[in-house]
């Protein structure tokens, strides 16, 4: 069986769900979430930290209050939220294919909002010698389990890892009885909030080590021990500096990879930077009617602007089922190009004819420098930074009156 | 006599790097707004935080629910509120915003749920 919906929306994360939620505003009320995980909320559920909503409600909120909003008001709406269903396939007609236990489901929709998030980089990405005991984790599978399932992971803890998820969880172990002994960044910076710092590691005298990182894992059964060296401006361990430090857990905070396997299966050409589909200014991919949005597109720094990007996309899918699709994919051809000192920008093609904001990481720590928009060599924007780092995203908004006429635009640190 | 601090204001996710200058009175530099001020006068005299743990549930669709002090409590208070959190335990169902501890250890602040746990059917 069949079932035609206008838009189809995958995942009831933060991006998925505001999304939603914007779509009934906007009076697209044909709609259905599906979820894979028996709760709506997505990653939200476990971070039970708060500092999430400041930008966009003005407070500051826990995961779960900040989910609950969505969820909510998706409620009151009487949006239908799918949980534990799991969607499997994917294609260019838009036709969705979903593993419930119900059976199998297939959706044939107009539209289609990929909101599947990211996953966790894992060991292997890393691929550190040594044996393969039991207590290494990802942080976040440490904090699902933890915070959800109520299982302590470990008593002598070491970190890999800087993010966020990595501080927030040296706090949350040593809240829970466990000695967190170190903090290790490969990086000589950490790629965690400032404020993640002082309140997650100084707090609670947890030192963070940066140019430092894990060279081998000991144990046999169990964690017993890693070693940690200092490494070199090129990232490789400095001969003489290794210590062991005894431990049973080691936590790895080593970045967030997009889950697009579906938004392969479809066909739709990723960025090899972002990991993420190639958008133009609409969120819209390279398959007309197929848009994304949040962390599947970009990792994120803060979820507030998942939020919002679900919104952006939300509203583009509107305006697409309304002009019937065809003339949406009007002209968005102007290429978008990350020039130096810049890692990636989204989306990767303007029509020259919207107001666009861009999103965009730079490739290493700046100061005092100048972001600038350049098209043929010209300079169309330039804005001066204090600071430029590649743990914060920076967004930047411009008006369709300046990208009239661009022929192609490239977006570059210069000297200020 | 006047003395000079750095700090990192932990009230938003700007982390606005501070310079205190505190001694007969507290001045403020480098922050993007006003609650920076605040923070570093509780930082200096009182320092707070908050709370936010989980706590044990009976007979819910999950073994825990999440919480939160719905106002920062000392920060040498810590510990013992978490000590003491250990101990309680909810019965399903257990609402949003549900007030679980009032005033827990004289603190003044309560500890509420930030999620609503249903009862396993």
């Amino acid at each position: 069986m069949v079932i035609n919906k206008s838009v189809v929306v995958i995942g009831a994360g933060p991006a998925g769900l505001a999304a939603a939620v914007e779509l009934f505003k906007c009076g697209i009320k044909d709609i259905v979430v599906l979820e894979r995980e028996p709760f709506a909320g997505g990653i939200l559920n476990q971070c039970i930290h708060d500092g999430f909503g400041v930008i966009k409600f003005g407070e500051v909120l826990t995961g779960p209050e900040y989910a609950h909003r969505f969820i909510d008001e998706a409620e009151k709406l009487g949006i239908e939220v799918l949980t534990s269903h799991t969607v499997i396939a994917l294609n260019e007609d838009k036709e969705i294919t979903v593993l419930s236990t119900k059976g199998l489901i297939t959706y044939k929709a107009k539209a289609v909002i990929l909101a599947m998030g990211c996953r966790e980089r894992t060991r292997g990405a890393l691929g550190i010698p040594g044996t393969r005991p039991a207590g290494i984790f990802t942080a976040g599978v440490a904090q699902n389990l933890v915070n959800l399932k109520n299982i302590m992971i470990g008593k002598r803890v070491v970190i890999l890892g800087s993010g966020d998820i990595g501080l927030i969880m040296a706090r949350r172990l040593t809240l829970e009885g466990a000695e967190v002994i170190a903090v290790v960044e490969k990086m000589p910076y950490s790629n965690g909030l400032a404020r993640n710092i002082t309140q997650c590691l100084e707090d609670y005298d947890i030192p963070l080590l940066l140019s430092h990182t894990v060279i081998n894992i000991e144990g046999r059964k169990r964690l017993k021990s890693v070693t940690i060296a200092k490494v070199d401006e090129k990232g490789e361990p400095v001969k003489g500096t290794s210590r062991k430090i005894l431990c049973d857990t080691l936590i790895l905070s080593v970045g967030l990879i997009p889950e697009n396997e579906l938004t392969l299966g479809a066909g739709i050409r990723l960025d090899d930077i972002t990991q993420g589909a190639i958008v133009d200014e609409n969120l819209q991919t390279g398959i007309s009617g197929i848009f994304a949005c949040g962390n599947v597109l970009q990792v994120h720094d803060l979820v507030d602007h998942v939020s919002n990007e679900g919104e952006k996309a939300a509203r583009a899918v509107a305006a697409y089922l309304e002009s019937d699709g065809d003339e949406y994919m009007e002209k968005s051809h102007i290429p978008v190009k990350a020039g130096n000192g810049v890692r990636y920008v989204i989306p990767h093609t303007v029509s020259g004819n919207r107001d666009v904001t861009f999103s965009m990481r730079v490739d290493r720590q700046w100061e005092n420098k100048k972001l600038s928009f350049k098209s043929s060599g010209n300079i169309i924007k330039s804005i001066k930074y204090r600071r430029l780092s590649p743990s914060e995203m920076v967004v930047v908004s411009m008006k369709a009156s300046e990208l009239q006429g661009v022929k192609g635009l490239e977006v570059s640190i210069d000297e200020a | 006599m006047k003395l000079k601090k750095e700090m990192t204001c932990i009230v938003c996710p700007n982390g606005c790097k501070m310079e205190v200058i505190y001694g007969d009175s507290i001045s403020v530099k480098n922050a993007l707004c006003t609650k920076g001020e605040e923070y570093a006068r509780n930082e200096l005299t009182n320092p707070v935080r908050n709370l936010t743990s989980t706590i044990k549930v009976d007979k819910g669709v999950l073994p825990l629910v999440s919480v939160r002090s719905n106002k920062p409590i000392p920060k040498e208070k810590m510990f013992d509120v978490m000590q003491y959190l250990k101990g309680v335990v909810l019965e399903a169902p257990v609402g949003f915003h549900q007030v679980v501890c009032e005033n827990i250890l004289g603190t003044g602040a309560d500890i509420i749920t930030t999620r609503e746990v249903k009862r396993e059917v």
